[in-house]
């Protein structure tokens, strides 16, 4: 691993230790109380969940046109992060929804979307594990095919939602973007570049140990 | 564009970490026939399918005169024909609308003639109205073989052609082989049958493992060098 | 390349009419879906209101998935995929050719379960029947685009069977909303032309986009 991985991780490790407290400082939103605190970790982990998607969309397309494995590896643990962090912002988000608005899933736009977008990131991984040879192509695909559909999907979720009348709508809160959220923010990004490094480097150990055996092979 | 001879250079090509086929080199070139010799899982398909465009070498090259075999396969691709092990016939259609659709996708003018002609020369034309899977396995070889030579391929490549086929139809493909190197075709044959590559084949390669473990011209004994070459070098 | 797709699908056609596989069976499993629904939701003999639309859309994306896997394995089995691939055609040409395939495949069903529907659960399907067809043929061109590339790229990978839908659904969500929203919408008794209208825009969009995108990605995708 790089030099800088290790002060980076215990940076990240201090910063999480200590986020709880820099949360309960922060100011207390009166409409929703202390519930809505949920929100410093739900938001960075939502932005973590787009940002992964739009790294493993990237990855791909490179991947599709160059073959360069390096560009695969970094799809790949892209999806991986995508999953992880689309998990915590999809049970930190019903959290938060049950006890403000009392239900845990409101069919709003964002989140059904993000819904459907966590299955297609979940479906890369199944493809990758039980594809077989020749899957990293597929995925590929697979992946470029999730990103261009982002729009699609955003529209006709919500204009399914809105044609009927509504039961309960997410309403766009304002809040105020201050330090906590920030802070929370920088956290999770520390994190997300953390894992996806870790994630890279185990496929490119694997790809090395490859190229052992084969090297190996000619030995004979 | 045509080429005059196909080069396989330090080619290699593995899955992960199983290596299919490990820097072999040949040459080979019109009008003559080279056999690629071995067990299964020699790597003797895997080099076919490279030499087919269907898979790239991971490593080395396959030149086709000066071309090489991943730039222009498209244009390539008209002037190779192919006899895989699964015979690619749709048992479905009829043998005279296998001929026609394959020559029409090969871009032949008058497929239907040359659909006619090739199960002439097949000596299927009475059966040819008639499914293909109603056929046996020497006569869909032989509906095969007319489909891989029906736009009349430089480069012919044949895996296993001589599987489960009667002596009849056996000599019938020793003589088609060789008019096509009287014709001036490059012909690379994968078989196990070394009695018959005795009398056929100009060039031979000895796969093992991927690895080429030897290689004869003008080979002889067959046999005999086989197996010394098989088992006697670790 | 038309024409070359053209062969395609005039070659695919010809060894369904001779053997029917593919045809009556999907055909049958869209059928018995239906039944099956209706046994679900029918209840004292009232139908659900408002039902008809999605089960057209269910019966639709399940046969369709039946009917991709169904059409590529046997392909596989000659391995007359590896045939067509190494002809000297365009990689499109074959994309498109297997797509106008399964498409007239899926518009045979369609024609059977409408009437089925409409009749099965009392819902006046074929009441705007220029509408009810644009916007079928739209979202089975787009279900069929992605389709027919993802399971072209499942033909030599393991697991291919169960990995069509899993990839399937997911990204043919907005077609799946279009279409029962857009029949829905045309099942109303008050016409509601503007609704139907964005819908069908949607599902012409989408069909764009990913017939575009699988013609350019399918070359990449079915070289190793």
């Amino acid at each position: 691993m790089p030099k800088w991985f290790l002060r980076a991780a215990v940076v990240c490790a201090v910063m999480f230790v200590l986020s709880p407290f820099v949360i309960a400082n922060a100011d207390y939103e009166s409409t929703m109380g202390l519930v809505q605190k949920i929100f410093y970790y739900h938001m960075p982990s939502a932005w973590m969940f787009l940002v992964a998607g739009i790294v493993c969309g990237v990855a791909s397309v490179r991947f599709l046109i160059s073959g360069d494995p390096r560009h695969d590896r970094t799809a790949w643990a892209a999806a991986e992060m995508a999953v992880i962090f689309g998990v915590v912002t999809l049970v930190t988000g019903p959290l938060w929804a049950r006890r403000a608005w009392g239900t845990y899933w409101v069919w709003d736009a964002r989140t059904t979307s993000s819904l459907v977008q966590w299955m297609v990131a979940w479906a890369y991984l199944i493809l990758r594990r039980y594809g077989g040879p020749g899957s990293d192509k597929l995925a590929a695909g697979l992946a470029l095919f999730g990103v261009a559909n982002v729009g699609f999907i955003y529209i006709s979720v919500n204009y399914w939602r809105t044609i009927h009348p509504a039961t309960t709508v997410v309403p766009k809160l304002p809040f105020t973007m201050g330090f906590p959220l920030w802070y929370c923010v920088a956290s999770f990004t520390l994190l997300f570049v953390l894992l996806l490094k870790m994630r890279i480097r185990l496929e490119e150990q694997r790809a090395t140990l490859d190229s052992l055996y084969l090297s190996l092979d000619e030995q004979h | 564009m045509t080429f005059d001879r196909v080069s396989v250079d330090d080619v290699s090509r593995h899955f992960g970490r199983r290596r299919a086929v490990s820097r072999v080199t040949f040459t080979v070139a019109r009008g003559q026939i080279l056999g690629l010799l071995g067990p299964n899982g020699a790597g003797k398909s895997t080099l076919l399918a490279m030499l087919g465009t269907l898979l790239r070498p991971t490593s080395g090259s396959i030149r086709f005169g000066a071309l090489d075999v991943t730039t222009g396969s498209e244009a390539l691709r008209a002037l190779i024909g192919v006899l895989g092990h699964d015979l690619f016939l749709y048992p479905e259609l009829t043998a005279r609308e296998n001929l026609t659709f394959f020559a029409s996708l090969y871009g032949i003018a008058d497929a239907p003639g040359v659909a006619s002609g090739a199960l002439e020369r097949a000596a299927l034309i009475d059966r040819a109205d008639d499914l293909v899977s109603s056929f046996s396995r020497g006569m869909r070889q032989r509906v095969a073989l007319e489909r891989a030579l029906i736009h009349q391929p430089r480069l012919v490549l044949l895996d296993e052609p001589f599987t489960g086929l009667d002596d009849a139809s056996t000599a019938a493909l020793v003589t088609r082989l060789k008019r096509l190197r009287e014709e001036g075709a490059i012909v690379v044959l994968a078989t196990h049958d070394l009695d018959l590559a005795e009398g056929l084949l100009d060039e031979a390669v000895f796969l093992r493992d991927g690895r080429m473990v030897h290689s004869m011209t003008r080979p002889d004994a067959l046999r005999s060098t086989y197996r010394s070459v098989m088992t006697g070098q670790p | 390349m038309i024409r070359l797709a053209w062969l395609i699908l005039r070659k695919d056609l010809t060894v369904e009419v001779r053997s029917g596989e593919i045809a009556y069976t999907t055909l049958f499993f869209a059928v018995t879906c239906v039944l099956v629904f209706a046994f679900a939701l029918v209840r004292e003999g009232r139908p659900p209101e408002d039902g008809a639309a999605g089960i057209l859309w269910i019966a639709i994306a399940f046969a369709g998935n039946l009917a991709l896997g169904r059409a590529f394995e046997r392909e596989r089995q000659a391995e007359t995929l590896r045939a067509l691939l190494l002809a000297p055609t365009p990689r499109p040409a074959v994309y498109l050719g297997k797509l106008l395939g399964i498409v007239v495949l899926l518009a045979g069903t369609e024609a059977i379960l409408v009437p089925l529907i409409a009749l099965l659960f009392q819902a006046q399907l074929l009441a705007h029947p220029f509408w009810l067809s644009a916007i079928l043929a739209a979202g089975t061109i787009g279900f069929a685009a992605v389709g027919t590339l993802f399971a072209a790229m499942l033909v030599r990978a393991r697991s291919r069977d169960v990995l069509l839908p899993v990839l399937l659904y997911p990204i043919t969500v907005p077609v799946i909303i279009a279409g029962v929203r857009g029949t829905a919408a045309l099942l109303q008794p008050q016409f509601e032309g503007d609704i139907v209208r964005f819908w069908f825009a949607l599902l012409i969009a989408f069909d764009a986009v990913f017939v575009t995108l699988s013609l350019w990605t399918f070359e990449s995708v079915m070289t190793d």
